[in-house]
């Protein structure tokens, strides 16, 4: 295998995170948001395994590993949590998720 | 693989743009999916295949099905009637633009190489039940306690959304019984 | 006998104290009596110690008599002492006797009124601040009944305190004065510092030895004092109050505004005349001021309806001629006709009361008419009186002073073709309006009943002050007639000698006789006017001029016009405009930019998840700025 670009899979990983914070800036749909955030874990991971690959060691998959099993762990709450949302508040919009206003 | 990879670079990011800018709950969840799988690619060809199965069982297999499940269960309707305006996605995109040149001028582009060489499985299970035992030990409790958190969150003594009461944790002895008497 | 000096001031001071102190305790009797008997006891004494310095004159034609040093600071350590010389001695006399005779007066007048006690408290706090303004030994205490006069006048005039008129001339006639005061003190604080005293023979003294004629720290302390002067004597520019002052009781205008206060300003200029012959220029400014003014209010005078609004005037043309005396250098003339005029002019004002009180309060002279026969004594009082003013030859005592005046104008090194005919002209009119006033008045068919007759408190001045107005000239006779002068000569031991052109005396007959001629035509004037029509008389000043002017003239030719637009406006527009605190907005605007802010950052807590993480995001660029770019 030829090798790959140190910088350009970063840049790869830095691109993929940006994309999900726009769309958790941006979409209201809670089961969308939590879909972002995955996006950024699954970005912030794959920086990990670059820069695991640049020193040829274990040690960056590892920690994906463990990003990963938080992530898991992290959806079954949030999911979860949405369920109970759409019960109290009737949707999934998050803006309606207003009582901390002022 | 190279070429690969920036295949998959792109394919990723294609990807990822359409999940956030569907307004169809259950196309951006598969667009997701798609991403992740692109994902997938790249870590191979960065020579992690380990993390790579990993991604393509746990990430898009597990994961995102989760996701699929809560929503069926939660009747969301196909097409979301949450429409942001265009007008809102402004702001996001030039604070992105800006983080984003930031991030890249903080990488530099020094085309530095990386090793070449894969990292096998394992490697990575040497590392994983050597010095990161504790680790897999945390995560592992970790994992229980989301378990055991999310039963209880989702759980309700009424609730209009579970209709299926074979996925509420309320009535297992009740569905014993039954089965029981049946 | 001179010892008693200090008596003459303390009586009525004690009078002040003790009808302030007790004020609401004493009956009316009893209040009428500690008022005018301190004056009364005053003028006694005052006539004794006059009495002995004239038959037995201390060294050096002085008598000084420190009481005690007022405070000592800085080098400035004035003390209460008064100087005893010539002209003070007239200007107590005067002060006692005449203030006496006024109060006695008030004691009728005023009966009726619920302020009676006020009234005399009033009243010998004045005379007593008069009396140390005149025997003062320095500048300082002669500025503190300076300023006690003004008070005094401002309590005076605004008397009827619910008279809202009154409240606004008082008021009028403060400001204006300290307009005047002000110039003064300044005038003080450069005597001071330049010659290190205060007290004013030494002052004299060090003035004529270290300023040189015309330099200009005498001519800046001279003119300064004129200032102060002029506010006080109620001459141009600062003469608007006067008019207005006589909102005021009447016997206030008889004491205050026609024989003592006003005069002030004259005895001022006379006290520090050294100062004025060190400034010439100054001087002739004295005799111009003098002589304008006098022509000014002599044609107002011509032109008012209110019997006491033609007095005020008249006081202000009198006064002008003796500040004319000054400028020429006749200091003694100056203080002659001061005397004459106190006489006269009281007389006419207290006779004016009678008729004002007998009509029940009217000053109108058009509703005026016939009180020959109704009111003898006041009629045959106010005639002696106009007589005495318009100088009528040989029988009043105005004629004597005034004619002094007029041919010293003329005679003296420093006079002038130009003050002389403004002199001359002013006599003329002078008998005109007066004339006018009696003829209107006494004269004709009854407009007003009757309703109030005077008694003897207020007759018995009235005769007292009628006989001084015949007689009181006769003390000093014009060369022509003989050279019998011993008011001049008494007053030559106080007042420098008017240095005369050669040869003027020659010439006095002559004058006397032009003064004669002007103040018969005057009359004969009026005479003519009256037999013509009543309407003539009361359109006098119509005549020849339209009626544009008579108003002009019946406004003070619109000095109080021109003051309101140039002073006053755009005082009340600042203050009204400063009115809402200029430095609040300053705070205020603190106040509101925080609530601003608050504002701001409520709205920021909206509660909305992804404002939130945008704020986040935005923190995160700041900081991975700060990595990135270090």
């Amino acid at each position: 295998m030829a090798a790959v670009s140190l910088d350009h899979g970063l840049i790869l990983a830095a691109i993929l995170f940006v994309i999900g914070f726009v769309g958790l800036l941006t979409r209201r749909n809670l089961i969308v948001v939590l879909a972002c955030i995955e996006i950024m874990l699954n970005a912030a991971g794959l920086a990990f395994v670059v820069a695991g690959a640049r020193w040829g060691r274990p040690d960056g998959q590892v920690m994906f590993l463990f990003v990963l099993a938080m992530a898991a762990a992290e959806v079954a709450v949030g999911l979860a949590l949405a369920i109970r949302f759409q019960q109290s508040l009737g949707r999934l919009d998050v803006d309606d998720a207003d009582e901390m206003k002022g | 693989m190279t070429t690969l990879f920036y295949i998959a670079a792109v394919v990723a990011v294609l990807a990822t743009i359409l999940v956030i800018t569907r307004s169809n709950l259950v196309h951006a969840l598969l667009y997701l999916v798609v991403s992740l799988f692109a994902v997938a690619v790249v870590f191979y060809t960065l020579g992690a295949p380990f993390v790579a199965a990993l991604e393509v069982i746990v990430y898009a297999g597990a994961i995102m099905m989760v996701f699929v499940f809560a929503v069926m269960l939660l009747n969301v309707s196909a097409d979301s009637p949450l429409r942001v305006p265009p007008s809102a996605w402004i702001g996001p995109l030039v604070l992105v633009a800006v983080l984003l040149a930031e991030l890249i001028y903080g990488i530099g582009l020094s085309n530095h190489a990386l090793q070449a060489g894969e990292v096998g499985p394992q490697q990575v299970s040497e590392a994983l039940f050597g010095p990161y035992v504790l680790g897999v030990e945390l995560a592992s409790m970790l994992l229980l306690a989301a378990l055991i958190g999310a039963r209880h969150i989702a759980a309700q003594p009424e609730g209009p959304a579970l209709e299926d009461p074979q996925l509420s944790g309320e009535e297992p002895d009740a569905r014993a019984d039954e089965g029981g008497e049946a | 006998m001179l010892q008693l000096l200090w008596v003459v001031p303390a009586l009525p001071a004690a009078g002040f104290v003790l009808l302030a102190l007790l004020n609401r305790r004493l009956s009316r009797r009893a209040a009428a009596l500690i008022g005018a008997g301190s004056v009364g006891l005053s003028a006694v004494v005052a006539i004794l110690v006059a009495a002995s310095f004239i038959t037995s004159p201390p060294p050096g034609e002085a008598y000084r008599q420190v009481l005690w040093t007022w405070f000592d600071t800085g080098g400035l350590a004035p003390q209460i002492a008064f100087y005893l010389d010539a002209m003070s001695v007239i200007f107590i006399l005067v002060i006692t006797v005449v203030g006496f005779l006024i109060h006695l007066y008030s004691t009728e007048f005023m009966e009726r009124d619920e302020g009676f006690t006020r009234f005399f408290i009033y009243m010998n706090l004045f005379v007593a601040s008069m009396l140390v303004l005149v025997l003062a030994d320095n500048l300082l205490l002669l500025y503190l009944g300076w300023e006690g006069v003004g008070l005094c006048s401002y309590l005076l005039i605004s008397f009827w305190q619910r008279d809202l008129q009154s409240v606004y001339a008082g008021r009028k006639a403060f400001i204006v004065t300290r307009v005047g005061d002000t110039a003064l003190i300044v005038g003080l604080f450069l005597l001071f510092t330049q010659l290190h005293t205060l007290e004013i023979q030494p002052l004299m003294a060090g003035a004529a030895k270290e300023w040189a004629a015309g330099s200009g720290f005498a001519v800046a302390a001279a003119a300064l004092l004129l200032g102060g002067a002029v506010g006080k004597s109620a001459q141009l520019p600062l003469q608007t109050w006067l008019p207005d002052a006589m909102a005021g009781p009447t016997p206030v205008s008889a004491l205050i505004h026609a024989a003592t206060m006003v005069t002030a300003g004259v005895y001022l200029i006379a006290r520090t005349n050294v100062l004025y012959t060190l400034a010439p220029d100054v001087r002739l400014a004295v005799a111009i001021v003098g002589t304008v003014t006098l022509l000014y209010a002599c044609f107002s005078a011509l032109a008012q309806h209110d019997i006491k609004r033609v007095l005020a005037y008249s006081t202000m043309s009198q006064i002008g001629y003796m500040f004319l005396a000054l400028g020429v250098a006749g200091w003694s003339a100056a203080i002659f006709h001061f005397m004459t005029h106190a006489f006269f002019k009281a007389l006419l004002f207290l006779a004016a009361g009678v008729v004002i009180e007998a009509l029940g309060g009217e000053h109108d002279i058009f509703k005026m008419g016939g009180l020959r026969r109704k009111l003898p004594a006041a009629f045959w009082a106010f005639v002696i009186g106009a007589a005495s003013l318009s100088a009528m030859p040989l029988v009043t005592s105005g004629f004597y002073s005034k004619d002094l005046i007029i041919e010293t104008s003329l005679g003296a090194v420093d006079g002038n073709a130009w003050l002389w005919l403004g002199a001359l002209a002013g006599s003329l009119l002078t008998s005109v309006y007066a004339f006018r006033v009696v003829f209107v008045v006494f004269f004709g068919d009854p407009q007003t009943p009757v309703t109030r007759r005077p008694r003897w408190r207020m007759l018995l001045p009235l005769y007292v002050l009628s006989a001084l107005s015949v007689i009181g000239g006769f003390v000093w006779l014009p060369q022509w007639m003989g050279g019998f002068h011993p008011l001049e000569d008494f007053l030559d031991t106080a007042l420098p000698v008017t240095q005369r052109v050669a040869g003027s005396f020659a010439y006095t007959g002559v004058s006397a006789l032009l003064t004669s001629l002007v103040t018969v035509i005057g009359v004969a004037l009026a005479t003519v006017w009256l037999v013509e029509s009543r309407a003539a008389l009361k359109d006098v000043a119509a005549r020849p001029t339209p009626h544009a002017v008579q108003d002009f003239w019946l406004h003070g030719w619109g000095f109080d016009w021109l003051y309101e637009h140039v002073f006053v406006l755009p005082v009340k527009w600042f203050a009204r405009v400063a009115r809402d605190d200029l430095v609040e907005p300053a705070f205020s605007g603190l106040a509101w930019l925080n609530v601003q802010a608050w504002r701001a950052l409520s709205a920021s807590q909206n509660g909305l998840l992804r404002v939130y993480i945008g704020v986040a995001g935005v923190g995160l660029a700041v900081i991975v700025a700060f990595v990135v770019l270090r």
